[in-house]
């Protein structure tokens, strides 16, 4: 879960600018090597396991974990570790689309509500409005009544319910932006309008966004993952971890490892883009006090 | 006062409204006959005359504007029409799950806020273990999915150590488990955002004036520096009940719990838009009125706001 109301408000106006030098903390290495190794998995599944996801051999079915397959076999004994690693391209792809199509969409929201008037800024935070009404995944779900499901969908879908969170942040960024000394200055200059916003106001209202998005990212994998456990976005026997935690919903009580694994890559996931977005908030922060 | 509260229920209104209309054009703009998906998708081979009878019975055959109209009129007396797949009104069908998902989201917040207060309370006293487990319910909170989070408590309590349910049953034992999973990511929400104002709060004049009256330090903290800090998690009560309700959908899902939720996600697998417009727009008011409450505490306990 994400506040999107409070998450904005804490920067000041200064240009933001990386710190170079700084020292990792343990729980950003931890976070940085959680990350690099689900982009090996997403990248060269096969280097992790080279084994194929969807092969199965009934034989097989409902081992518990053990040297030969690390995380037990599933109903139809497909090894589970072979299909985590396999998801993780899949679930990592699905979370980075959505966010940029949340983000992509706050931006024009955000940018004509901050600089386009008065009826354009009274018409979008209407809109932010009504999509903020349909909380988190009310708003997909919705969205998918109408469309239908599927993995763009669910995609489209979680986007636009990250959207209107993002947009206020901009909106609000942008307005601190304007504000500021280099844009009065930019003005006096005599620099058009356009050039101000995308030289001067845009790049120092959106840096802040990016280490939302990060936030983001871990948010949107839990919410696409929602769905497809709920059986609207990828549907098994495909390997993606919601869906193979919807596999294994029945057998909770016999095989608790279809259950923990998956749920544990994307807990892992969530968590390192969780950790990695609040030390980015937080160094960003320290430089400009 | 009058003013304030006048604009925001047209704002209410206006919300629903949008809501209503987006619904309406968003499945025109579909292709795809919707005469056709009420009879079952174009795999069920309707006859011709049971399409014509389905667009006139719903009103089909007359123009978009007219469709239109009469859909938003009916609407406005709060007639939601008759459930695709249930061919039921759809209000009673809401009105039958109301309850249960009111019953299952009040407690989950009331159980949420408890544990947050007391966590925060807790951390904020300099405890290393108290920092621990606060962080650990914050990561929590960031980072499990509400299924995931289910089937863990159903794995330790159910299937473990016996003790609790896996599906819901009625009365309280079956509560137990879907009210934690909703309350425990909200809970390390809540507790983060008052833990950083308690925090401030304890630094500010008035605790320091409080003090040197010579008031506990437990005084102090439930006397003075917890009603500053928990505004701003007051105002995030309204964004929090949302989340709960979409949480909802996926608990009511995992428990079996009949309700509001689980009827939605029903409704959306079988795309009964009546079914999914009704839940949407009692969802949406009920955000709305919460919203409304929470801006409307905020003023009575931060006088500052009421000048703005």
């Amino acid at each position: 879960m994400t506040a999107p109301e409070t998450a904005g408000t804490a920067y000041g106006t200064a240009h933001v600018a990386a710190r170079p030098g700084a020292r990792l903390t343990a729980g950003e290495v931890i976070s940085l090597a959680v990350i690099l190794l689900l982009a090996a998995a997403a990248l060269v599944p096969q280097l992790l396991a080279p084994g194929d996801p969807l092969a199965i051999s009934p034989t097989e079915a409902f081992q518990a974990p053990s040297w030969q397959h690390p995380f037990g076999t599933d109903e139809s004994g497909r090894d589970v570790y072979t299909r985590v690693v396999h998801g993780a391209g899949q679930s990592l792809l699905i979370g980075l689309a959505a966010t940029a199509i949340g983000i992509g969409l706050a931006l024009v929201l955000g940018t004509l509500g901050a600089v386009g008037g008065r009826a354009l800024d009274f018409a979008t935070t209407r809109i932010n409005e009504v999509l903020f009404a349909l909380p988190g995944l009310l708003l997909a779900l919705v969205f998918i009544a109408i469309v239908g499901p599927g993995v763009t969908t669910t995609t489209i879908a979680v986007g636009l319910s990250t959207a209107p969170g993002y947009a206020r942040i901009i909106r609000s960024r942008i307005l601190a932006v304007r504000r500021s000394g280099y844009v009065e200055a930019a003005v006096v200059l005599g620099h058009g309008p356009l050039t101000i916003l995308g030289r001067h106001i845009l790049p120092n209202a959106v840096a802040p966004v990016f280490v939302l998005a990060t936030l983001g990212v871990g948010q949107a994998i839990v919410w696409a993952s929602s769905l497809s456990y709920l059986g609207l976005g990828v549907v098994p026997p495909a390997a993606e971890w919601g869906a193979m935690l919807s596999a294994g919903r029945p057998y909770i009580s016999v095989a608790w490892w279809l259950t923990v694994f998956p749920g544990l890559a994307i807990v892992a996931t969530a968590a390192s883009a969780t950790a990695l977005g609040r030390s980015l908030q937080s160094r960003t922060r320290q430089e400009q006090s | 006062m009058l003013r304030w509260v006048a604009a925001k229920v047209a704002g209410g209104a206006f919300v629903l409204w949008a809501i209503a209309t987006l619904i309406f054009f968003g499945l025109r703009l579909i292709p795809g006959d919707p005469a056709q998906a009420l009879l079952g998708g174009p795999g069920s081979q309707a006859s011709e005359e049971a399409l014509a009878l389905v667009r006139r019975e719903h009103g089909l055959d007359l123009p978009l504007a007219e469709q239109y109209l009469l859909a938003m009129g009916r609407l406005a007396t709060g007639d939601l029409g008759t459930s695709y797949s249930l061919r039921q009104d759809v209000l009673t069908l809401i009105g039958e799950q109301f309850w249960g998902t009111l019953l299952l989201t009040v407690l989950s917040l009331a159980t949420a806020w408890a544990i947050a207060l007391l966590l925060a309370t807790w951390a904020t006293r300099g405890s290393r273990s108290g920092r621990a487990v606060a962080s650990g319910l914050e990561v929590v909170a960031s980072a499990v999915p509400h299924f995931w989070l289910a089937s863990m408590l159903i794995l330790l309590f159910s299937s473990l150590l016996g003790l609790l349910p896996p599906v819901s049953v009625e009365g309280p034992s079956g509560l137990v488990l879907p009210v934690l999973t909703l309350a425990l990511p909200l809970a390390g929400f809540l507790a983060q955002v008052m833990r950083e104002s308690l925090a401030d709060a304890l630094e500010s004049p008035f605790v320091l004036s409080a003090r040197a009256r010579g008031e506990s330090e437990t005084g102090v903290r439930w006397r003075h520096a917890i009603r500053h800090a928990s505004l701003p998690a007051i105002s995030l009560s309204g964004w929090a009940f949302g989340s709960l309700i979409s949480g909802a959908v996926v608990v009511e899902t995992v428990f079996a719990r009949p309700g509001l939720g689980r009827s939605l996600l029903n409704a959306v697998t079988a795309r009964d838009i009546p079914m999914v417009t009704g839940i949407a727009l009692v969802s949406a008011l009920a955000f709305v009125l919460v919203t409304i409450a929470t801006d409307a505490i905020d003023r009575v306990a931060d006088p500052r706001l009421r000048r703005a």
